[in-house]
């Protein structure tokens, strides 16, 4: 068994079940709030700055589709500092950190949208961390049900086949060479929760998720993602960043079989129309 | 593949059968009538208005079939619970006196399958999509859970799955007596496990989910995937349709027209956008807006087929 930090273990979901059966908050009643637990167990109680600056999270009131939800953060560092970390927390969740996304010290991200599972009316958190250590929180209330027992593959020959294949979308025509730049990483991966039982056999479907992307422009990480099961079937992230005049875009994937993938893009030259 | 000689029910078995059932449902019968008309010789449906599953309606929102033949009898889907599929079962039962023998199930949802175990029994086969094992084992666990939120848990009580015990690879062909039902297994379209049922004897299609009329389609495995299931649908020579939910078609194929152009609708909008660069949580917002009042239940729905619709077409 691998060998899991604590944050890494309330990522994994079922490993964190079985790692610290403290961490079954799906399992609380619902009038308890799950999030000074997880300040504790994610954070280490490290003191938190609430902000409508350093971090914004962007969510539905309602979710659409409680299976793939889109939700954004929107990041602009304190003066004299920079953000290193953004952790995505889901609350009531079965594993409620969806995904902690390690910022490229040259990138200057400041804008990272994904999709993920809610599994009922929970608040949500999106915590920064910056170089000096500061925490700073976001927080959004979200309604929706079922998103994380969901039948995540909806088709399931198609999604085998595809499993690993990578699309990286270029949005706009870059003007100059140091204009921000977006992209979208989309990943084919069913990133299948465990959730699911059979009612014959009584064999949970287990679990197989993507657990590592990386997203490069030349030798420069944009953005890394450590990912869980309450990131959405076909992982999918889209960034805003600073280009530093690579011209390719490299994207290395894990996932929870040790299956790894890699694809690389030419980058559009400012000046060009986008695809 | 044909497939006959299945086991026929004795009179007695049937009766027995019946009497216990009909005292289990005696009750819930007297609250609620169950319509069963015969919309041409032989085939009988049962078709409840669009509604989402609730425990005033016990689950009974999807259209159900009974096809009568010389020896036996065919169902088509059972209703979302189990008292449902027992009101189905008796109002069968007071138009023929000849036996269940195949149980055939559409696809994979809940509100078209739920009932299944109302008909369990010896000799009655339980007919699906070669997929619908696997998308059953996918799925049951949510759907109990969520089935148990919208019915209640006195609906759900005894509630247990059936699978299926004969599956459809392609195309198979049931023979009821002097009278044959063409079963077809289709590509992923509503669902990844869709089939259909085709009455040689009136031309009747029964469609399942693969269409909607009157409820907004409900896009759960590939709208690319139905768009071409559609054409291939609708080649199909069929005097009378059932839709899966809303009201049957006697001038088929032009009761595909409707989803047809919601369908469009949604995947030109949201192409558009994509195209565009605009985000999903954006383009899930208007995309198909045209169509809002040409269907029931679209803003149960659409959101939904919207936001799958813009992940599968972001790949394009």
């Amino acid at each position: 068994m691998l060998k899991m930090s604590r944050r890494q273990s309330l990522v994994l979901g079922f490993s964190a079940v079985a790692v610290s059966p403290g961490a079954i908050w799906a399992a609380a009643p619902v009038a308890d709030d799950p999030w000074p637990g997880l300040v504790t167990d994610v954070f280490s109680d490290t003191a938190m700055q609430r902000t409508d600056s350093v971090v914004i999270m962007e969510a539905p009131y309602r979710s659409l589709d409680a299976a793939l939800t889109p939700l954004t953060v929107n990041l602009s560092p304190p003066a004299g500092d920079a953000i290193k970390t953004v952790t995505l927390v889901v609350d009531r969740n079965p594993a409620p950190v969806a995904a902690v996304f390690r910022l490229g010290e040259t990138a200057d991200v400041s804008r990272i949208e994904t999709r993920i599972r809610v599994n009922e009316n929970t608040a949500m958190h999106a915590v920064a961390e910056t170089v000096s250590g500061k925490l700073y929180v976001s927080e959004k209330f979200i309604k929706a049900a079922g998103g994380c027992s969901a039948p995540s593959i909806k088709n399931q020959d198609e999604a085998v086949a595809s499993l690993g294949k990578m699309k990286l979308r270029q949005f706009g025509a870059p003007t100059s060479a140091s204009a921000p730049r977006e992209v979208q990483l989309q990943i084919r991966h069913p990133n299948n929760s465990g959730f699911q039982v059979d009612q014959v056999t009584h064999y949970y479907i287990p679990a197989r998720f993507v657990s590592d992307i990386k997203l490069w422009q030349g030798e420069d990480l944009i953005v890394g993602i450590e990912g869980g099961i309450s990131l959405s079937e076909d992982p999918t992230v889209r960034v805003t960043f600073r280009h530093n005049g690579a011209k390719s875009f490299r994207a290395d994937i894990l996932d929870t079989d040790q299956a790894a993938f890699s694809a690389s893009w030419d980058a559009i030259p400012p000046g060009s129309s986008a695809s | 593949m044909v497939c006959n000689g299945a086991t026929v029910l004795s009179r007695r078995t049937l009766l027995t059968g019946l009497t216990a059932l009909a005292g289990i449902t005696q009750r819930a019968a007297a609250e609620t009538p169950f319509a069963l008309r015969e919309i041409a010789p032989g085939i009988h449906v049962h078709l409840p208005k669009p509604a989402l599953v609730a425990a005033a309606n016990q689950g009974d929102i999807a259209n159900l079939g009974l096809i009568v033949g010389d020896a036996a009898c065919a169902v088509v889907d059972t209703g979302g619970s189990i008292a449902v599929g027992e009101k189905f079962h008796q109002a069968i039962a007071v138009i023929t006196s000849k036996p269940v023998r195949y149980v055939i199930n559409t696809h994979t949802h809940p509100d078209h399958l739920f009932g299944n175990a109302a008909f369990q029994g010896a000799g009655t086969e339980f007919v699906g999509h070669h997929n619908l094992p696997r998308a059953l084992a996918s799925r049951q666990e949510h759907y109990l859970v969520s089935f148990r939120q919208q019915l209640g848990e006195s609906l759900m009580a005894n509630f247990r799955f059936v699978p299926p015990t004969v599956l459809v690879q392609d195309e198979m062909i049931l023979d009821l007596g002097n009278r044959r039902i063409v079963l077809r297994a289709w590509p992923a379209a509503h669902t990844d496990c869709d089939l259909t049922v085709f009455d040689e004897a009136t031309k009747t299609l029964f469609t399942g989910d693969l269409v909607f009329r009157e409820h907004v389609p409900v896009v759960d495995a590939t709208l690319l995937g139905w768009l071409q299931v559609m054409d291939g649908l609708s080649a199909i020579k069929a005097n009378l349709m059932i839709p899966g939910h809303g009201a049957p078609d006697e001038t088929w194929p032009d009761g595909l027209l409707a989803q047809r152009a919601y369908f469009e609708s949604l995947a030109s909008d949201l192409r558009k956008d994509i195209q565009e660069g605009v985000g999903m949580s954006e383009a899930i917002e208007t995309a198909a807006a045209s169509e809002r009042g040409n269907w029931q239940l679209f803003d149960e729905y659409n959101g939904r087929n919207a936001s799958e619709a813009f992940k599968e077409l972001e790949w394009e």
